[in-house]
């Protein structure tokens, strides 16, 4: 099972043609994802390595089933391109493309609703999601993976590599391991995986990294309240000093906002083990799978 | 990235708020020349990106030219939170009857744009959203959508606003929503918005932070750019196109991605150290940035270890090991160095690095424990 991608997806590439949509269409390939199709508007009819390219989302769809994407676009056509996706009708768009918008974000993820438009976009400015042996969508390195119980979700990129490594060198495999982004918004937050990770009979736990800025810890604290499963959560940037940017969009502490103090508390309260270190997330991941 | 406060009322004012007549000096001189311009009493107002200016005594009320000069020549030079003021505005002072708060933002949580409205003026917003936040009227409208004239003026009447506050008020609002939109902010506040004496609503201070991602489309604010910083350091790694952050310790890191560099900054506090920056070389680092970055920590003199913790994911290895050697071949590195490389190409990377004086290292716990250690052994 695992959640949100897996056997069942068929995944097109939008911004195929380019070095990055290029490069990780036939990374995904290597790891068993299933690349049916690729759009780069103008360039339909064309191949790459044998995956054919349309000039719409819709087209791909209607020739060739696909039902998720991952856009690599450039900035500026990011959000065009994840609307365009929605609008043919995926269930999942997976928006790996950094430095789109915030207003433009919100703006298709708000019309989204308007128009009934079901599809779950994760992103943008995201490494992307992998259900580990079926699907991997995004930029994620393939090889760390292995399947098991743990879902994982996380803000960052190659701090979940970090964590899975350590994980996986444990023995410790993964359901389904998703980098929601690190944006201020992105389409999918903690608490929707959550609530995946809940339903899903593989998942027995869950591991949760989050980072300084925004409310999505204390909301998906709020949350693991109404969780059977145990999740084990981490909290990076809690030496990080206030109104300074970290890197990400949305890795600031604004005023008394966005805290990893204020962060780690919420967790605690809601009775979350919070890791000290990175390297204490497989031990506590290994107690509470005993 | 942030706007001064005169370029924020200017583009106010093209949206149709009104703010106190004012022009920019940047010598005492000319300060005494705009103060006898506009006729006293003038503010004469730091013109730099942190915020408290007014606590570190940055603004001045003048009655007189010869005083607008001499507030201007205490004020520019001075040094506000690390920032040396080189701008003044100066400005008719206005005499306020009531003050209020207005500002627009981003809601993470709602994935929508929030507008606040509060009865009490020039206060710490933030303070007041924590100890009273009934007294802050909230409403939430997609960029989609306009504000209407309406909804703001209902707003600014469910926050306390005056009876004849109301219409100036509620059309400003509505126009600081144009803006917030078409300008790409993520933040538009005025504070205080000032009702006068005769009944006049006014922009009494405005804040515009535009969203960086959105710059692409703004190439005028692409122009108005100019560091918030006066650190050398900080001014040349923005010269470098490098995402950095300078911090007051001592030992210099350098890491791929956001979540991982921020960890490897916990980690060494937790080992007792202190990290003098943050840089994230991003995902895919060829070996130039490796050495553009480590050139830059080497500039750094507080610095008196180094820890580089790479994971690789698009990120390879060998990359970040031939860029560490050919940035130490150029400048030379005579404070110790720690690597820690994991993941595509890791061996490559390690060998590359066998026949250095390079510490290398398998996790990142044992790299910050070491990289604390030969700090403290340094000093």
């Amino acid at each position: 099972m695992g959640i949100f991608a897996g056997e069942h997806t068929r995944v097109v590439v939008q911004g195929i043609t380019g070095r990055e949509g290029k490069f990780h269409a036939f990374r995904m390939r290597e790891y068993g994802t299933e690349v049916v199709a690729g759009v780069t508007p103008g360039r339909g009819g064309a191949d790459v390595d044998g995956i054919p390219v349309f000039d719409t989302v819709a087209e791909a769809v209607d020739r060739t089933g696909a039902n998720a994407s991952c856009v690599f676009v450039p900035p500026g056509a990011g959000a065009d391109a994840v609307a365009e996706a929605l609008a043919a009708g995926l269930d999942l768009v997976v928006c790996i493309t950094e430095g789109i918008p915030t207003l433009d974000v919100m703006s298709v993820l708000d019309t989204a609703k308007v128009r009934a438009w079901r599809g779950r976009v994760i992103g943008p400015n995201c490494p992307g999601i992998v259900t580990c042996g079926k699907a991997l969508i995004g930029i994620m390195p393939g090889r760390i993976f292995k399947p098991g119980p743990v879902g994982l979700v996380s803000r960052s990129g190659t701090l979940t590599y970090e964590v899975v490594n350590m994980l996986t060198s444990r023995g410790i495999g993964q359901s389904t391991c998703i980098g929601v982004g690190g944006d201020p918004i992105v389409g999918t937050n903690f608490a929707d995986c959550l609530a995946e990770f809940e339903r899903d009979p593989e998942t027995e736990a869950i591991v949760l990294i989050g980072e300084i800025g925004g409310q999505d810890e204390e909301d998906a604290a709020a949350f693991i309240r109404t969780m059977t499963k145990p999740v084990i959560a981490f909290v990076s940037g809690r030496t990080a000093p206030p109104g300074k940017r970290m890197g990400h969009a949305g890795a600031i502490v604004s005023g008394s906002m966005g805290t990893a103090e204020s962060k780690v508390k919420a967790f605690r309260e809601a009775g979350v083990p919070v890791a000290e270190s990175i390297s204490e997330i497989a031990d506590l991941v290994a107690g509470v799978l005993r | 990235m942030k706007l001064h406060e005169y370029q924020a009322k200017e583009i106010m004012r093209r949206y149709g708020i009104r703010t106190p007549r004012g022009e920019v000096a940047t010598t005492a001189l000319q300060a005494c020349e705009i103060a006898s311009r506009l006729g006293v009493p003038v503010a004469v107002k730091a013109q730099v990106h942190v915020g408290g200016r007014g606590k570190a005594g940055g603004i001045a009320v003048a009655s007189s030219p010869e005083e607008a000069k001499f507030a201007a020549s205490r004020i520019l030079g001075m040094s506000i939170k690390g920032l040396t003021v080189t701008k003044v505005l100066v400005e008719e002072a206005v005499k306020a009857a009531r003050e209020y708060y207005v500002g627009i933002t981003i809601d993470r949580a709602k994935r929508s744009v929030v507008i606040m409205a509060c009865g009490e003026g020039g206060v710490d917003i933030e303070e007041v959203a924590s100890r009273t936040p009934e007294k802050i009227a909230r409403t939430w409208v997609s960029p989609r959508e306009g504000l209407q004239p309406w909804e703001a003026r209902a707003l600014a009447l469910a926050a306390g606003f005056d009876r004849a506050a109301i219409p100036s008020s509620g059309a400003y609002l509505a126009s600081l929503f144009q803006l917030f939109v078409r300008e790409d902010a993520s933040l538009a506040e005025i504070n205080p918005l000032m009702l006068t004496e005769d009944d006049k609503v006014i922009a009494a201070d405005a804040k515009i932070t535009v969203d960086d991602n959105a710059l692409l489309r703004h190439p005028e604010y692409q122009a108005l750019s100019e560091e918030d910083t006066d650190d050398p350091l900080e001014k040349e790694a923005h010269r470098r196109h490098l995402t950095y952050v300078k911090l007051d310790g001592n030992i210099g890191v350098i890491g791929n991605g956001a979540g991982l560099v921020m960890a490897t900054l916990d980690a060494i506090s937790a080992e007792g150290g202190r990290a003098a920056n943050f840089l994230d070389i991003g995902g895919g680092a060829r070996a130039d940035v490796v050495k553009n970055a480590l050139e830059l920590i080497l500039m750094d003199v507080r610095v008196k270890a180094i820890l580089i913790n790479v994971f690789g994911g698009i990120t390879r290895c060998d990359e970040v090991a031939s860029g560490l050697l050919s940035a130490a071949d150029s400048v030379g590195v005579k404070v110790p160095m720690v690597v820690r490389l994991a993941g595509t190409r890791e061996e490559e990377g390690k060998a590359l690095l066998r026949k250095t004086a390079v510490v290398a290292l398998d996790t990142m716990g044992e790299a910050a424990r070491h990289a604390v250690a030969l700090a403290a052994g340094g000093r």
